[in-house]
């Protein structure tokens, strides 16, 4: 059998885009989510509140030591088997949001690192200025080192928002069937082809990422401020 | 349209200048004794240029006025009130005393315009029209305003201190700090940063300047003070100062300054 009659067969017998449909959403909401609660821990860590930077330090380091794979199986043995908690009366929805939760929260504290080095590109100087004019400390965050800190963060953003795309893949751990459970199934049913169904896979995360790379430069340079 | 601006509308943009009065303030800096009693009344509408060594606490002492340096006894009071130490009333105060940075510091990511309306929209509560009114005014009168939609990297060192200038006024502050404006600029646009701020000086604003331009010192200086250690060590008019130094360290540091 030709490759191409491997690939075919195997596109004919299981719906692949629709597999990797569930890893883009998955890395959708997991990246607004990761974002937003990884903006907060780093204004914690590089807020005057010396209780606050600590709290923030701390999510940092242990979630960031913790395997993703504990908190997906964590999210679902613990939080749902043993605690009953749901985040949604539909099954399988319900385990696709505790997948979003978790990736959420393991990859806020990578994005919460990225913008503090972004942070770390802002010259002392501008938090000055805008103290100086009277701006308080939330809206010199706000106003003038957060525009600033992500444009100077967005490689190590992006870089992150790689490896939550990949990571993806660990949501098999709380039951979502996205394409690493097909990539199973294919193994189990059609080894045969098993040279196929790697680089079905390989193929399919590289044609997701590449396109963020490439955006990632593209904006970094374009965004990049001017001093 | 306007009865009260008979010299062309340019003046009257400041506010009448407020007293800063500094009473017994020390600060350290670790082990390191870097304010050591100082004691320095500045009148309204005065300008005082501090002058001396390198280290030996000029930014220092500038900045405890804004409160960007902590200070660790004594007080700082403007208009008889204490600095606030923290929060709101800080924030408020610090709106109400200027400061110009050696590094300009214009925010790198917002227009000239928007450099200037930032304060007014975002600390005041104007409108953008009012704020953008107002910062075309303070454009105009620093000499920029052609500039306005640029961003600050593409201006000159000249222009962003005078933008940066703009910025301050833009609070209606009634003190303005200046420390070393002009000494990150190329020689032909120290002039034009000059006789900005001596322009304001004339206005009756309190300023209380750093800077080694000994020609800005004597022409818009009711004072100098001359500090050495983190201590003043002589205090005189400009005219005095520079041709009757009375310390060593002041004979000493003239001598440095003036023989280069
Ligand atoms: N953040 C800081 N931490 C520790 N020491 C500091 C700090 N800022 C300033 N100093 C020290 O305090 C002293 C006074 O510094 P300051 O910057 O006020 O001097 P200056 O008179 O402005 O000097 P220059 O003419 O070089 O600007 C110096 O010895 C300096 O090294
Ligand atoms: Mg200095």
């Amino acid at each position: 059998m030709s490759y191409f009659d491997q690939f075919s067969r195997l596109f004919a017998d299981y719906d692949v885009v629709g597999a990797f449909w569930v890893n883009i959403q998955l890395t959708f909401w997991a990246a607004v989510f990761a974002f937003l609660i990884g903006a907060v821990v780093a204004l914690m860590r590089i807020s005057p509140v010396p209780s606050l930077r600590l709290l923030g330090g701390a999510y940092v380091h242990i979630v960031r030591n913790t395997p993703l794979t504990i908190l997906m199986v964590m999210a679902v043995l613990a939080l749902w088997t043993q605690m009953h908690i749901t985040l949604s009366t539909d099954f399988k929805q319900n385990f696709f949001n505790f997948a979003v939760a978790m990736l959420s929260i393991y990859h806020a504290a990578f994005v919460c690192e990225a913008i503090r080095s972004g942070v770390n590109t802002v010259p002392l100087g501008q938090a000055e200025a805008a103290r100086s004019i009277g701006l308080g400390f939330l809206p010199t965050a706000r106003l003038i080192i957060f525009p600033q800190a992500i444009r100077g963060a967005i490689t190590p953003l992006g870089n992150a928002l790689i490896a939550l795309t990949k990571n993806t893949t660990v949501a098999a751990a709380a039951s979502v069937a996205e394409a690493s459970v097909m990539m199973k199934k294919m193994i189990e049913f059609d080894s045969d082809v098993i040279f196929a169904i790697f680089m079905t896979f390989a193929l399919g995360f590289v044609i997701i990422v590449i396109p963020v790379g490439l955006i990632t430069t593209w904006a970094s340079r374009k965004w990049a401020v001017k001093r | 349209m306007s009865t009260a601006a008979p010299e062309g509308g340019t003046a009257a943009i400041s506010q009448a200048g407020a007293e800063v009065r500094l009473s017994g303030v020390n600060k350290w800096f670790g082990d390191h004794h870097v304010l050591r009693d100082i004691n320095l009344t500045v009148k309204p509408g005065e300008v005082v240029v501090l002058l001396g060594p390198s280290g030996s606490g000029k930014s220092t002492l500038c900045r405890t006025i804004n409160r960007l340096e902590t200070i660790d006894s004594g007080s700082v009071q403007i208009d008889g009130a204490e600095i606030p130490a923290e929060g709101k009333a800080l924030a408020e105060l610090r709106s109400e005393v200027g400061m110009v940075f050696q590094s300009f510091n214009l925010f790198a990511h917002k227009s000239v315009l928007e450099n200037v309306t930032m304060g007014p929209i975002k600390v005041r509560g104007k409108s953008k029209r009012e704020a953008r009114e107002l910062a075309e005014a303070l454009l105009k009168k620093v000499g920029v305003v052609n500039q306005a939609d640029k961003l600050p990297a593409q201006l000159s060192g000249g222009q962003q201190q005078r933008v940066a200038i703009a910025r301050s006024l833009a609070m209606r502050p009634r003190v303005m700090l200046f420390d070393e404006p002009t000494s990150a600029l190329d020689p032909e646009m120290i002039t034009e940063v000059l006789d900005t701020m001596a322009s304001l000086a004339k206005e009756g604003m309190t300023m209380i300047v750093v800077t080694h331009e000994m020609g800005f010192a004597r022409e818009a200086a009711d004072r100098v003070v001359f500090l050495a250690d983190g201590a003043v060590v002589e205090e005189n008019t400009p005219e005095e100062f520079f041709t009757n130094p009375q310390s060593d360290r002041a004979k000493d540091f003239l001598g440095k300054i003036l023989n280069h």
